[in-house]
């Protein structure tokens, strides 16, 4: 494996993730990301520059909506999804700025 | 000698576009809902959920930056842009970063040293986040989903700006375009026109900016006024004392009138963009812009010069007539309706202004109706109520848009005409002030004012002036 990543990157991407991860866990996203990174190391070997950046893999473009109104009130069922309910709204942990 | 500094200044605009549904999905963008009455799956980030670009939104963005002299991406696209907090339901927002749809404009404002051009780095168009109100009762916060997927364009200046005089002509020219294209109302303390601002200072003559601080919760501009002089006297102090400025982001408390470095969120600004593959690019042929072009409704530079030399209005009073939307569109429905332009400009430029600022109001706030305004100029040109009759009227119509037909005919104000009951009234004047009729007789003019007076007052103001002064000179 080419790419190792540290210490202080698999902290840094936990911590962007929002994961806590196990010293066991740390280990093998250790190395799975590694090996991505491999990956792309060699299909960086590929000679690229004339060669579009590919954006969708799709073909297909412009693909819109008219905007019009079609939605009504469905806060019943959007709120069963929610972790608590208070006044209509989704009740989280405070969290401030 | 003391250090001078130069402060420089660019802007990110936040501009809530002004249309009726999101931008990726069928709810409405109508303000003032029940909280999450106007969502569904899409803006509430449901696993699944997939958005449809409203074409609207794209066509906005356009006009915009053709209107700010921006080159139009016709290849652009979505990106992602990844971050954890709870008004952002899918833990990243919609927004475009790599190929923004308009890029390299810029607009002209007016400052004291002459015309000056402030560059327009990039607009990209993005979906606005949901609303957190803090619930202090229960320790909690609570999270209402109706404005998020509402659209925005975020205008990002160069940091071409010197002082707060030009970031508020800039702001201006900005919200002038922007309401005259209809792509918004651009109303501050509303939230649909929001700036943050990107602020750092250097020594005169330096080459190199110096280290910036970006400042948000801006809703007026006199509020930006004062953030951008409290936050270059903070960094100068900073500088003067040896100390370095840290880059981040301040929230500005306009009560107190100094900003406050907002708690950093634990993680670094690394939001890690990406291409959003549940959006399709966008392409956007020479004969889609050439449309928007020629649907491109008159800005304010061709009202301008249209009201000068169609109604032959004065360049200052085209200037104020022009100087919002809203005022303009009330000119125009206005002279419409009575053709008397130079008349519906005088009660505009007038009285308007007049009770506006007397009641601290923006031309956004006004709400009466062309129709009665005009009907009120027809009255007093019919010599139906004389004018002073007219202003009183006026502040009604001002304050509660009443129909002044109506309203004069049952406050009985009606200017009286009949000459038999004026000459009465007159000749009881004359009788009863024989020192001002003395007076006048001996050359002082000024007596028959108040004899005027005298007589406008035993008619309670709704003589006919005209016809007072000449009936007057006449028993004399
Ligand atoms: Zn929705």
């Amino acid at each position: 494996m080419a790419n190792i990543i540290s210490d202080e990157t698999m902290e840094y991407v936990g911590i962007l993730a929002k994961l806590e991860l196990s010293e066991e866990e740390k280990e093998q996203a250790k190395s799975d990301m590694g090996k991505m990174l491999d990956y792309i190391d060699k299909l960086n070997e590929l000679d690229t520059s004339n060669v579009e950046p590919m954006s969708h893999v799709f073909p297909v473009n412009n693909v819109f909506r008219e905007d019009v109104v079609t939605n009504g009130d469905d806060r019943e069922n959007i709120l069963k999804n929610a972790p608590g309910v208070k006044e209509g709204a989704f009740k989280v942990p405070k969290t401030v700025e | 000698m003391a250090k001078q500094y130069e402060t420089v200044i660019g802007l990110e605009v936040h501009v809530e576009l002004a249309t009726k549904t999101k931008i990726f999905c069928s709810c409405s963008t109508e303000f003032g809902g029940a909280p999450n009455t106007h969502t569904c799956p899409v803006c509430t980030g449901m696993p699944g959920s997939l958005p449809v670009l409203n074409k609207q939104v794209v066509e906005y963005a356009i006009a915009v930056g053709l209107a700010t002299n921006c080159s139009i991406t016709q290849y652009c696209k979505f990106d992602r842009k990844n971050y954890f907090y709870p008004d952002n339901p899918q833990n990243y927002q919609i927004s475009q970063l790599y190929l923004p749809i308009c890029r390299n404009g810029g607009v002209e404002i007016d400052t004291p040293a002459g015309k000056k051009t402030i560059g327009i780095h990039e607009i990209h168009m993005e979906e606005d986040a949901g609303k957190l109100i803090h619930d202090e009762w229960e320790d909690c916060s609570l999270v209402d989903f109706n404005r998020s997927g509402v659209p925005l364009i975020e205008i990002v200046s160069e940091p071409d700006m010197r002082s707060a005089e030009e970031v508020i002509a800039y702001l201006d020219k900005l919200r002038l375009i922007i309401q005259y294209l209809g792509a918004s109302d651009c109303k501050l303390n509303e939230g649909s026109m929001r700036a943050d601002v990107n602020l750092s200072v250097r020594e005169v003559g330096a080459k190199e900016f110096g280290t910036r601080t970006e400042m948000k919760n801006l809703n007026s501009f006199k509020a930006i006024a004062r953030a951008i002089e409290g936050e270059r006297a903070r960094q100068i102090e900073l500088l003067e004392e040896g100390k370095e400025v840290v880059q981040e982001t301040r929230r500005w408390d306009d009560n107190k009138e100094y900003s406050y470095a907002m708690r950093s969120k634990e993680d670094a600004q690394d939001y890690r963009y990406f291409p959003d593959p549940d959006l399709v690019p966008i392409m956007i042929s020479d004969e889609w812009i050439e449309r928007i072009k020629a649907a491109q409704p008159e800005l304010r530079t061709e009202k301008l010069e249209r009201y000068k030399k169609e109604f032959d209005i004065p360049d200052y009073d085209a200037e104020i007539l022009t100087s919002s939307k809203k005022m303009a569109d009330l000119f125009e429905a206005t002279t419409e309706l009575c053709k008397k332009p130079k008349k519906v400009s005088n009660w505009l430029m007038v009285e308007t202004l007049r009770l506006m600022k007397e009641n601290d109001m923006e031309a956004d706030d006004l709400s009466f109706s062309p129709e009665n305004l005009a009907k009120l100029i027809e009255l007093v040109d019919a010599g139906t109520i004389n004018s002073s009759v007219a202003k009183e009227v006026f502040e009604v119509i001002f304050k509660e848009d009443i129909d002044p037909n109506k309203y004069v005919e049952e406050k009985g104000l009606k200017a009286v005409n009949d000459e038999g009951a004026l000459r009465a009234t007159i000749e009881e004047v004359i009788a009863n002030n024989p020192q001002s009729v003395e007076d006048y007789h001996n050359g002082k003019e000024k007596a028959i004012g108040f004899l005027v007076g005298q007589t406008m007052k035993a008619m309670q103001g709704k003589a006919n002036p005209g016809m007072v002064n000449k009936i007057l000179k006449e028993l004399l």
